[in-house]
């Protein structure tokens, strides 16, 4: 309605009669499988991985090391809401434009839901105020709902979110909980392991299977495991449904892990730095889904350059002296991993993206992609990748609004995919259209002058000048979906976090007080723009580990207010040093790889492994609150 | 309906508007001064801060009848004939902003910041942007842009 306040007056005269029937709001209670919710078993999606004979490795385990772990729901907390406006006619049938990440997603779910052709639907990113995975599937329910009232209205819908809708509606990072039991040499090395990883889906399936894919195939960490057995599920249960989240699954698979590397350090006898050099996966070593790594792999170069950047040793041992005259304690805290870049398994095979240059009538080149811009920087890289494809300058090159009229599918802008998938479309693309050019007479080493000029004169005798590049796997990358192994992605990124963090045993708060993210995430395209992803990045997962709870009543969120769900404010975020170490990947634009959602991964078990060090306390569920401590504390002094 | 004046950006405006309507609204969608942003409407994130004489002030949270007779300024009155002021700049130099949905505010805050510390400390920078919430950077850019607007050659120099 036009007016807002007879709107809200509306929406408090209509009451909504419920019947409550029995629910479960737990993994824990949605395994008694009392009552059913979905299927036969509440079981949305399972794998298994499995690897060498795990069965065997007990005899001769030196230490057998169990441990459990869990995560809670984190709400992705874009600054904008979900919001979108929706037109309907018979005769031209649906335009959606809408704060998304993915504009074909809402153009599916239209074409379906008003059995529409493709040329009927349109939808159009509009500027986003950020994502981190809210607007991957999201924007198809509300972009739907204000079609629907679109048509039912007759005149164009707009649909804005407040803050308590789009909290209390809206998916969030899917809540989880992961057995270990490792079986470790005398030296700490892994002879073999058994994971289980669930996650809870919430009650409808949505990408459940997909998160709990990457975070099933992550569950192994950059490690080397002669046998190993995964064993994953995602469960139904009655929240609104969970989703994608920066890190999508990995997050919570490495959360656990990284705790339990720690944990195994501790039961061998040997610190939590040996442990992990003693066990990081080589090149010509197999993971967990017998993927040949052939890549370069520098993890032991990783961690002591995190070592050293944070002065891990000397800390560490200067906060062993002083912690115990202080009701300060602090400690230090690490965390290895990698994050597989692009879709899981077959999934860029099957997503076939497409990106397309198009000269335009400005004297410009035109980069046509789907791939979205929420301030990762998407198109800051496109341009660039595209400019230095075509020996053009910058300025030369301008992206194209995505809208589905308008630009091929290059899939959906996540996964870490944009700067290594589409980058490389955009590049192949380029080397398209300049072979076009070089045909109809541009000489072998053109002046940008003559590029432009040989764009307009081709634009004039032929008509539009427009070049199209599909994606196609590498010739040694393949996945196999039913039998769940192979190559799950065409390319890691690595990562060594470490975290100094400070526990007040008088207040019960915990500070991170600085952080150090080395990482080796390929060639590095854009550097203010990376640092900053890693950067914010890791304020996340500070907020993961100590600040951000969902309280869930029966299922609704309790907390959907910025006043009571707390994020990092600037007094929050410790110092951070940034450090890529950059190793080219042949398959990626320009040699990158994904890093996106890389820094999500490490600084949870970092934290956590620190208040551990300071504290003496297994904190083994994040996130960790200061009421977390203050329990754990009153239980320890017991 | 109320007729209430106030002066934006410079401009002396008067709106016709329900007395206790937000400022945020009045300034959005009767002055069209969409650079306001509101992030959530209950006074947490700082999206829709503006500077109200000499205040930095969450505009979702004022009703408009307090603006009376107010000097009001906006992120639209932060770039001067085309040119972008120097807080702008060195936010895109370093990279400040990412989506830009809370930039604007952002932007303000560094300004209330720069005019009570004109070369303000680490500290007094964490504290004086604490009110705006930033998803995207980690702060680390923003804190950077801010430090190198407090190097530059004052006037009173």
């Amino acid at each position: 309605h036009p007016d807002r306040q007879r709107l809200h007056a509306a929406v408090r005269a209509v009451e909504i009669e419920y019947e409550p029937l029995p629910g479960v709001f737990t993994i824990e209670e949605s395994e008694r499988k009392d009552p059913i919710i979905w299927g036969d078993d509440n079981t949305f999606k399972s794998y298994l991985i499995e690897k060498g004979d795990v069965d065997a490795v007990w005899a001769q385990a030196a230490h057998i090391v169990e441990g459990e772990y869990a995560t809670g729901a984190q709400e992705q907390f874009y600054i904008e809401n979900n919001g979108v406006i929706a037109e309907f006619s018979e005769r031209d049938g649906v335009t959606v434009w809408g704060s998304m990440q993915c504009p074909f997603y809402v153009h599916k779910a239209m074409m379906e839901m008003f059995h529409l052709p493709e040329e009927k639907v349109r939808v159009v990113q509009v500027e986003t105020g950020g994502a981190f995975g809210g607007k991957e599937d999201y924007p198809s329910v509300i972009g739907a709902h204000a079609a629907l009232l679109a048509r039912k209205a007759g005149r164009p819908i707009k649909m804005m979110y407040d803050r308590m809708e789009d909290m209390a509606a809206t998916t969030k990072r899917h809540p989880s909980r992961t057995r270990h039991r490792t079986a470790v040499d005398k030296d700490g090395r892994l002879l073999g392991g058994e994971i289980e990883f669930v996650i809870d889906g919430g009650a409808y399936a949505t990408l459940s299977p997909v998160v709990l894919s990457r975070g099933t195939i992550h569950a192994q960490g950059p490690y080397y495991w002669p046998a190993i057995r995964v064993a994953a599920k995602a469960m139904a249960t009655n929240t609104p449904p969970h989703g994608a989240f920066r890190g999508f699954g990995a997050p919570q698979s490495i959360f656990a892990l990284e705790r339990h590397m720690d944990h195994i350090a501790r039961v061998v006898g040997i610190s939590p730095v040996e442990v992990r050099r003693r066990n990081f996966l080589k090149t010509g070593q197999t993971t967990a889904t017998g993927q040949l790594i052939r890549e370069p792999v520098y993890m032991e170069g990783l961690l002591d350059r995190a070592l050293t950047e944070s002065d891990y040793q000397e800390k560490q041992k200067q906060f062993e002296r002083e912690n115990d005259a202080s009701t300060i304690k602090r400690g230090m805290g690490l965390a290895c991993f990698f994050h597989g870049a692009g879709f899981t398994g077959s999934g860029e095979r099957t997503l076939a993206s497409v990106v397309g240059l198009e000269a335009t009538e400005g004297g410009k080149v035109r980069v046509l992609a789907s791939s979205t811009e929420f301030g990762q920087g998407t198109n800051t890289i496109l341009s660039q990748i595209a400019a230095e494809a075509l020996r053009l300058e910058y300025e030369d090159v301008e992206m194209q609004v995505p809208d589905t009229s308008k630009v091929p599918n290059s899939g959906p802008t996540v996964a870490s995919r944009t700067a290594m998938i589409v980058g490389k479309l955009v590049h192949s693309a380029a080397l398209g259209m300049v072979k076009t050019l070089q045909d109809g007479g541009l000489g072998e080493n053109y002046t940008r002058a003559e590029f432009l000029a040989s764009c307009a004169r081709h634009v004039k005798q032929h008509g539009a000048l427009k070049v199209f590049s599909q994606y196609e796997a590498p010739p040694n990358i393949f996945w196999d979906d039913v039998k769940y192994r192979g190559d799950a992605y065409p390319a890691y990124a690595w990562a060594a976090y470490v975290a100094e963090v400070s526990v007040d045993t008088t207040t019960y708060c915990t500070e991170v007080k600085n952080f150090v993210a080395v990482q080796e995430v390929g060639r590095v395209l854009h550097p203010i723009l990376a640092k900053g992803q890693i950067e914010g990045g890791v304020a996340q997962g500070i907020g993961y580990a100590i600040y951000e709870k969902v309280v869930w009543r029966e299922g609704a969120m309790a907390n959907n207010q910025m006043t009571n769900y707390i994020m990092a404010t600037s007094e929050d975020v410790p110092p951070m040093k940034v450090i890529f170490i950059e190793q080219p990947h042949e398959h990626g634009a320009y040699g990158a790889k994904g890093l996106g959602e890389l820094p999500m991964d490490g600084p949870a078990p970092a934290i956590l492994n620190a208040m551990e060090t300071a504290t003496g306390i297994e904190f083994n569920e994040c996130p960790v609150l200061p009421e977390d401590v203050f329990a754990a504390m009153t239980e320890m002094a017991r | 309906m109320r007729a209430i004046t106030f002066t934006v950006n410079g401009e002396r405006r008067t709106v016709d508007v329900p007395p206790m309507a937000r400022l945020l609204d009045v300034l959005r969608e009767q002055l069209h001064l969409t650079g306001t942003k509101e992030g959530c409407g209950e006074g947490e994130c700082g999206s829709c801060s503006v500077i109200i004489n000499g205040d930095l002030v969450n505009s979702c949270l004022v009703p408009v009848v307090q603006a009376e007779g107010a000097t009001i300024c906006t992120i639209e009155g932060m770039a001067q004939d085309g040119t972008m002021h120097l807080i702008q700049q060195k936010f895109l130099e370093c990279g400040a902003a990412q989506c830009g949905i809370c930039t604007p505010g952002m932007i303000l805050a560094a300004q209330q910041l720069l005019t009570l510390h004109p070369r303000p400390t680490m500290d007094q920078i964490r504290e004086g942007l604490a009110g705006n919430l930033c998803r995207c950077t980690g702060y680390q850019r923003i804190f950077e842009a801010v430090k190198q607007c407090g190097a530059e050659p004052h006037q009173a120099d």
